[in-house]
């Protein structure tokens, strides 16, 4: 087969299962019917397995930043915990040495 | 050796001072404010006597009153410039303050706590400011652990307190810059005088130290779950904005607190155990919050920047 457009030799290859001509002169591709769809199915196949993870969920409020080893505080993680030790622990804790 | 009569001493030093002060006293008002091995509080009228540590040495108390006597926009002035001796006790003699309410977590000055510190660490440090006290008193902390004896609270305690560098457990000099710091910042080293705001109280631990180490004890309570993160951010934002210099340019603050705020979370932990024990109190849910953290903290390597710090 010769290429429509420089007229030099055209080679087919098989790409995942699509047959492929291309121009050896001027590297131009020829599909037959149907093989561009097939292109795009297989594209679309490989998108979906390299998709990046969905976006982490939000944060409620933009927590204080504390050392690793601290309580958590409040909102997601059982804020009434905290709530809790305040009344507690304040007359005790946060008036002694 | 004879048991001394203290308390009733104590006070009748305080009344006499306070009648020099006011002929006309109304004598209301009058009692003991606290009474531990570690330092007597009694007050007459506007007048309040400390009998302090048994141990005390009476030229660092005498320049600690300097200091207070030096800086009365900070620290609360002292009637007297030197200790007198009650039967081999160091006293102290000081004006009447308002303390802050222990029963209503809502009115505490946080704004004013983070103001006092940075302006106290801002202070120049003379140069025969004695050191403050702070490491010093948790490790004393811990070493009162011996007496609990066979705990299960004891090991986790322990366990955070060997995670922390030596000059943090008083086995090493205090990081430079030094500033001049409180050594024992709580929430009842706050009161307020007639016709004053409030006044940082208590120097017995004042002197040149990590200004950091102050901060330690609100980061610990907020670390703990104790303090809630808008107190926190109250107390943070004050201190910044009056230019306090332990956070100076650092982006995270917990590079520069967490080893204080370990250290504090240990000795408040100690303490409250040893107290419970002695007691013969079960430990409760506030006593296991600090626990709790002990165990997080001996599971976590301290930040080694401080320690880095020239």
């Amino acid at each position: 087969m010769q290429c429509p457009k420089c007229r030099a030799p055209m080679h087919t290859y098989n790409r995942n299962g699509v047959q492929i001509e291309q121009c050896s002169g001027c590297r131009g591709i020829f599909l037959d019917y149907g093989e561009l769809e097939s292109l795009t199915r297989l594209e679309s196949q490989w998108s979906q397995q390299a998709a990046p993870p969905p976006p982490a969920a939000p944060q409620a409020y933009p927590a204080a930043p504390q050392p690793a080893w601290g309580a958590p505080h409040g909102g997601h993680h059982g804020g009434h915990h905290y709530g809790h030790h305040r009344n507690k622990g304040f007359g005790r804790m946060l008036f002694s040495s | 050796m004879t048991a001394i009569p203290l308390l009733p001493e104590l006070t009748a030093r305080a009344e006499g001072i306070a009648h020099t002060r006011t002929p006309a006293c109304s004598c209301e008002a009058s009692g003991t404010l606290a009474d531990r091995p570690d330092g007597t509080v009694v007050r007459h009228a506007d007048t309040v006597a400390k009998a302090h540590a048994p141990d005390a040495d009476a030229t660092e108390l005498t320049r600690r009153l300097a200091l207070a006597s030096r800086h009365p926009d900070v620290l609360l002035p002292p009637l007297d410039s030197v200790p007198a001796d009650l039967h081999g006790r160091l006293v102290t003699f000081w004006p009447y303050g308002s303390p802050v309410d222990p029963d209503d977590p809502d009115a505490a000055p946080w704004e004013a706590v983070g103001t006092l510190l940075a302006l106290l660490h801002r202070t120049p440090v003379p140069e025969a400011a004695p050191v403050m006290r702070g490491p010093l008193k948790a490790a004393r902390a811990v070493a009162g652990l011996r007496a609990v004896g066979d705990h299960p609270a004891v090991a986790p305690v322990r366990d955070a307190w060997v995670t922390l560098p030596a000059w943090a457990r008083a086995e090493a000099p205090m990081p430079q810059p030094a500033a001049l710091c409180h050594g024992d910042l709580h929430l009842g080293q706050l009161v307020r005088t007639p016709g004053a705001s409030w006044r940082l109280i208590d120097v017995d631990d004042l002197g040149a130290g990590t200004p950091a180490w102050d901060l330690g004890r609100p980061a610990a309570w907020f670390a703990c779950g104790l303090l809630a993160p808008q107190e926190w951010g109250r107390f943070l934002d004050a201190y910044r904005a009056a230019g306090g210099p332990a956070l100076d340019a650092a982006e995270d603050p917990w590079a520069v607190l967490d080893v204080p705020a370990r250290a504090l979370t240990v000795q408040t932990a100690a303490r409250t155990v040893t107290k419970a024990v002695a007691d013969g109190r079960p430990l409760d849910e506030v006593d296991h919050a600090l626990i709790d953290a002990c165990r997080r903290i001996a599971a976590v390597p301290a930040e080694l920047a401080h320690e880095s710090t020239k």
